[in-house]
């Protein structure tokens, strides 16, 4: 396993949710975060975390002034990780903006795509941990070295791949990439939707459910994300 | 696929020495000591449990001081979803809460005294985040709007405020539709009458709120086996919670899921 040489992480702070989790959790993996209002921390940081809950037009509203400065990361080659609404604000738009009667928002653009609503008889949110199929490789879904699955480190995630893991999900749209390559793992609500998506550059990366609250899964997704930053 | 949840639950008061402790109680009385809210949580979620779920009932301003400091430590050892309740009546009262490390807050009394609380804090914090909680009561009088046939006889679930010692007039099935119009993203279904009975969930009650809304459903109060969880998914809940069973170590998380996957219910393991 490659030894930590503390990477150092922006959360970025844009008023919404419980950030402390999410950091706890990336401090478990390694990393020296810093939660942040701060636009200029972000092209200082060797990875960037854009968390997120609630509604995307008010998210993009917030997250407004730090814009520029996630596309530039995102430009340079910074890790960029985007969890839940983050995620889906990675993306183009979302119908979530049209439904709620607020017109065309504007996503950062960074995964070309669209956020759509579920739709039919499933109960909404979809709440809850479901399992994922990863799709294609990426260094996000990577098992940690060849650590056997059944080694659980006593403080930290375990080994093996995350395919057939589950995650915890709490969310009522799901992205739809234009490029059906975005697409890192599925998961089945009703049909399979995107569970972790990423660009081409393999940099900008998100996960529709909250690493941070899916036990030693998501701490292992974490830790990929903190190895990848330490690079 | 989506799986159903298994939710401890601890009910937090502070003992003598101001110190957070955990009480178990029967019909929301007789409260026994259980332990240490950090330890128990540390437990439960190296055992699997798939949320938690943290009652504050200390009820007073230094209670809840104290509290918002062990909600932060709970947190800091849980990486699977926090639901803190207890005392949660203003907007500031949901953000402090959230801030100190809560996902989701349960919300009883708050909100039945002013539903605007619930429109308020989905708008601010999203739908996810606000769990309305109800503490049902059996009825066998015509006041109700929603009836239902238990045992031969008619009955509507009236809410009931301060852990079921106060009435409301208010039908729990019209309430949970309402609170769900408002932006409540879960209901959280306690039951006056079964409360620590551990005869099994209210299922009429857990039926009748799940046959009237599309958000997801916790059945509560009542849980003495595994067995009781599966009626309660039989029933339409999305999540079957649980103290004094796991707390009194007379079932382990994971014989409990054990025990549902056997039987075709699906859960995490």
């Amino acid at each position: 396993m490659s030894m930590q040489v503390g990477a150092e992480v922006v959360v970025v702070d844009y008023g919404l949710g419980n950030l402390r989790s999410v950091t706890r959790g990336l401090e478990r993996a390694g990393a020296a975060v810093e939660v942040t209002d701060d636009a200029g921390a972000i092209d200082r940081a060797d990875g960037v975390v854009l968390p997120g809950v609630g509604a995307f037009s008010e998210g993009m509203e917030n997250a407004g002034p730090f814009r520029d400065a996630l596309t530039d990361a995102a430009a340079d080659g910074t890790p960029l990780f985007g969890i839940c609404l983050g995620m889906q604000m990675l993306l183009t738009a979302s119908e979530e903006a049209a439904h709620a009667g607020e017109g065309d928002v504007e996503g950062l653009d960074l995964i070309p795509g669209d956020n759509r609503r579920f739709t039919g008889d499933l109960k909404v949110p979809h709440m809850g941990w479901n399992d994922l199929t990863v799709t294609r490789e990426h260094p996000l879904v990577e098992g940690v070295d060849s650590v056997a699955s059944e080694t659980r480190l006593a403080d930290g995630p375990a080994g093996g791949s995350v395919d057939g893991e589950y995650a915890y999900f709490v969310h009522s749209y799901y992205a739809v990439p234009d490029d059906d390559n975005a697409t890192v793992a599925t998961t089945e609500y009703g049909e399979p939707f995107p569970a972790i998506v990423a660009n081409d550059a393999g940099n900008v990366f998100g996960t529709q459910f909250h690493p941070e609250k899916s036990g030693e899964t998501g701490l292992r997704i974490l830790k990929n994300f903190v190895d990848v930053c330490a690079e | 696929m989506l799986t159903k949840r298994i939710i401890p639950c601890i009910d937090v008061d502070v003992d003598e020495d101001g110190e957070p402790a955990v009480y178990t109680g029967v019909h929301f009385e007789d409260l026994q000591y259980t332990g240490d809210p950090v330890e128990l949580a540390r437990e439960y979620n190296a055992a699997g449990a798939d949320e938690f779920v943290f009652l504050d009932i200390t009820a007073s301003a230094e209670g809840r001081e104290t509290m918002l400091d062990v909600v932060g430590q709970v947190a800091d050892e849980c990486f699977i979803p926090l639901t803190v309740g207890g005392g949660i009546r203003t907007r500031d009262d949901i953000k402090e809460t959230l801030r100190a490390g809560a996902d989701k807050v349960s919300i009883t009394t708050g909100a039945l005294e002013r539903p605007e609380l619930i429109t308020e804090g989905a708008r601010a914090f999203g739908n996810q985040c606000i769990v309305i909680s109800v503490d049902a009561r059996r009825r066998y009088d015509e006041a109700g709007d929603h009836y239902e046939q238990v045992d031969g006889e008619s009955c509507w679930f009236e809410c009931t405020k301060k852990g079921g010692r106060e009435g409301t007039g208010v039908d729990v099935v019209s309430w949970a539709s309402e609170a769900e119009e408002r932006g409540a993203g879960e209901l959280f279904v306690n039951s006056i009458d079964s409360d620590g009975t551990k005869d099994g969930y209210d299922l009429p009650l857990t039926g009748a709120v799940c046959d009237a809304v599309s958000t997801p459903v916790i059945a509560s109060s009542g849980a003495g086996s595994p067995e009781h969880m599966r009626e309660a998914f039989e029933a339409g809940a999305d999540a079957a919670l649980a103290a004094s069973i796991f707390h009194f170590g007379e079932y382990t998380i994971d014989e409990t899921k054990a025990y549902l996957d056997d039987h075709g219910v699906p859960v995490r393991r």
